[in-house]
């Protein structure tokens, strides 16, 4: 009996990780949707192209290179250097934000005052031409991400669980950056939008357009700037799911796995994305653990929507979302 | 510019200065319906300048133009001299023109003191990565803000709800505090669009009065929409008055106020 209660503390430390990872991805969806009402389809797809973007830089790969030599007949390849992670990074915030600037230009300008569904759709056309974009620069093979973050078994947590429990946890080095980082990203945020200028002109133009202009706020500036924040957000998700399980296609899937945290936690919370991401996490390793082995396993894949949806029927706002009462 | 140099003083010694604003033969469609017809009028330095008529005349609409939330089909805003260009709302609160809306827009989900503070963004100086490099220097930037606003909740008398989500409030403070926001961008022009509708009584005379008060103390220039005549007599020294699209009386209020056309148009000749 108490071997199985250590079992699930484990199980239920690796959720609470893993959470951490889904958290990630959830936030930038939210910081979207509440400042602007668009779900944004391609919040997955920019966290791969973030990702994708890193490491072509990083390992100074010319972009388009496929492109070109089809067209020149050459055999352009790589510059050959390699940038530093640092540097590499810095790079790619910036690439970001021109891919910013790029949407508010292209997209959203065109499409100020239609509907939710409208813009909603353009994420999906969106999501697509990123996914495409991003294959064409960098090309569509595996990549391996190694920014330097510390990988393997974290062995203090194993040594010190393993003096009181007499069972030595396994938790990823990975997994505790993941989650330090996402902290600190979240704190960072959080000071940003409750104490900065552009923190509280973001705030009002969630709130209400008509208002945020009367005030001298540019609705198109806080859009790139937004946008902007989602992009540095899908970054950092890609830079830890990307050294977890490597820079593929897969990785914009990610954003599925946020879907039910948004549920969760509702669409407008930022609290809420990092709560739902934990009980997500933690929920469905539990379940794996405790329910799994009696119903042939596999509850990963679908835990987290039962969950969710439970959640819907009961608080369709979410653990944190704002009551959604029809104006009358 | 005509009259540029000019002013004068009110009975009650309150210095009118030259004119600080022009419309020039505004007009105004939206597809077949014509909401400003051919309009001209100017504003005064200090002075509060009502625009009256019966609903649907076009006065929204023309405060709206003056705050660049729509741009007129035909005709010029001159502002301190200058023809003023195609500008966005934003841009036109950024040159000091402050306003409130007939319909209150107040950000719900922020407390009065927040909601307020907006009213100051087009006075912070320091950009994103000023603040995020020089966190002190925000820091202090935001103190000063924070003690002018205090200033003005005092002078609204919202200290007690100061920490409130605006959504909580009743109809009355958050028109206040719609007040309160515009009055912290510290504005050249202030343009308050219906401020004393759906009122009681006594909260239309706590308006009235913090209009007044406004108006002495800063010497802050407004530009008043009301639909209710008896109110704005009182208030303003100089009343356009609207009808149907069309400017059909213009002067001080005892003059408009026996204008036949606008005696006509109040008397609901051909309105509901
Ligand atoms: N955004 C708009 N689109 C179409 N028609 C409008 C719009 N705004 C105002 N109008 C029309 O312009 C006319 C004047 O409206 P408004 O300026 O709101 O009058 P008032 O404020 O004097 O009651 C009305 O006929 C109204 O329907
Ligand atoms: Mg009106």
């Amino acid at each position: 009996m108490l071997e199985q209660l250590t079992y699930a503390s484990e199980a239920a430390l690796n959720g609470l990780m893993a959470g951490v990872m889904y958290s990630l991805v959830a936030l930038g969806f939210v910081l979207i949707y509440k400042s602007s009402g668009v779900f944004n389809y391609a919040q997955g797809v920019m966290a791969l192209f973030a990702a994708l973007t890193l490491v072509g830089i990083q390992n100074g790969q010319v972009p388009f290179a496929h492109l070109i030599n089809a067209v020149t007949g050459g055999h352009l390849e790589s510059f050959g250097w390699q940038v530093p992670a640092v540097l590499a990074i810095l790079l790619t915030i910036g690439v970001m934000v021109g891919m910013a600037i790029a949407i508010e230009k292209l997209v959203l300008k065109h499409l100020v005052n239609q509907a939710p569904i409208i813009l909603f759709m353009a994420t999906i056309g969106l999501a697509y031409f990123l996914e495409g974009f991003g294959d064409v620069m960098w090309g569509a093979d595996i990549k391996t991400l190694d920014v330097g973050l510390p990988q393997g078994i974290n062995e203090t947590v194993e040594s010190l669980t393993g003096a009181w429990f007499g069972y030595g946890f396994f938790i990823d080095n990975l997994d505790i950056v993941a989650a330090v980082v996402s902290v600190a990203l979240v704190a960072a945020l959080t000071v940003f939008s409750q104490y900065s200028k552009q923190g509280r002109a973001l705030r009002a133009v969630a709130d209400d357009h008509q208002a945020a202009l009367s005030v001298g706020i540019s609705l198109r500036f806080i859009w790139i700037l937004v946008w902007s924040i989602a992009g540095f957000v899908a970054l950092v998700a890609g830079i830890m799911w990307g050294s977890k399980s490597g820079v593929q296609f897969s990785l914009s899937l990610i954003a599925l796995k946020a879907l039910p945290v948004l549920m969760l936690g509702g669409f407008t919370s930022i609290p809420g994305a990092i709560v739902g991401g934990l009980i997500i996490g933690m929920g469905e390793k539990l379940f794996e653990f405790f329910i799994g082995p009696m119903i042939g396993g596999a509850t990963e894949n679908w835990f987290a929507y039962v969950l969710a949806l439970i959640f819907l029927v009961f608080r369709p706002q979410g653990l944190f979302g704002e009551r959604i009462i029809e104006r009358v | 510019m005509k009259d540029m140099g000019e002013g004068y003083t009110t009975p009650d010694g309150r210095r009118i200065g030259p004119v600080l604003m022009e419309l020039r033969n505004i007009t105004l469609r939206f597809g077949g319906v014509v909401a400003i017809k051919d309009i001209s009028f100017d504003i005064r330095e200090g002075e509060i300048r009502a625009i009256i008529g019966p609903n649907g005349a076009g006065k929204s609409s023309m405060l709206n133009v003056i705050s660049g939330f729509y741009v007129p089909t035909e005709g010029e805003v001159w502002f301190r001299g200058e023809k003023r260009g195609p500008m966005r709302p934003y841009q036109v609160a950024r040159l000091g023109i402050a306003r409130t809306f007939q319909n209150i827009a107040l950000f719900d989900g922020m407390s009065v003191l927040d909601n307020i503070m907006t009213g100051r963004l087009t006075l912070m100086q320091s950009g994103l990565f000023s603040q995020a490099l020089w966190w002190g220097k925000a820091a202090a930037e935001e103190d000063e803000h924070r003690e002018k606003v205090e200033k003005i909740i005092d002078f609204l008398e919202i200290q007690n709800i100061r920490k409130t989500p605006v959504g909580r409030l009743p109809y009355g403070l958050k028109k206040r505090v719609e007040l309160a926001r515009a009055l912290a961008a510290e504005p050249k022009i202030l343009l308050l669009d219906e401020p004393m509708a759906g009122m009681n009584v006594e909260e239309k005379e706590d308006m009235c009065r913090f209009i007044l008060d406004v108006n002495d103390e800063f010497g802050t220039t407004t530009v008043l929409i009301e639909h209710d005549m008896g109110v704005v007599m009182d208030l303003s020294d100089r009343v356009v008055v609207m009808d149907y699209g069309r400017k059909i009386g213009d002067g001080p209020p005892e003059e408009v106020r026996n204008n036949q056309d606008v005696i006509d148009a109040y008397l609901g000749v051909a309105h509901a």
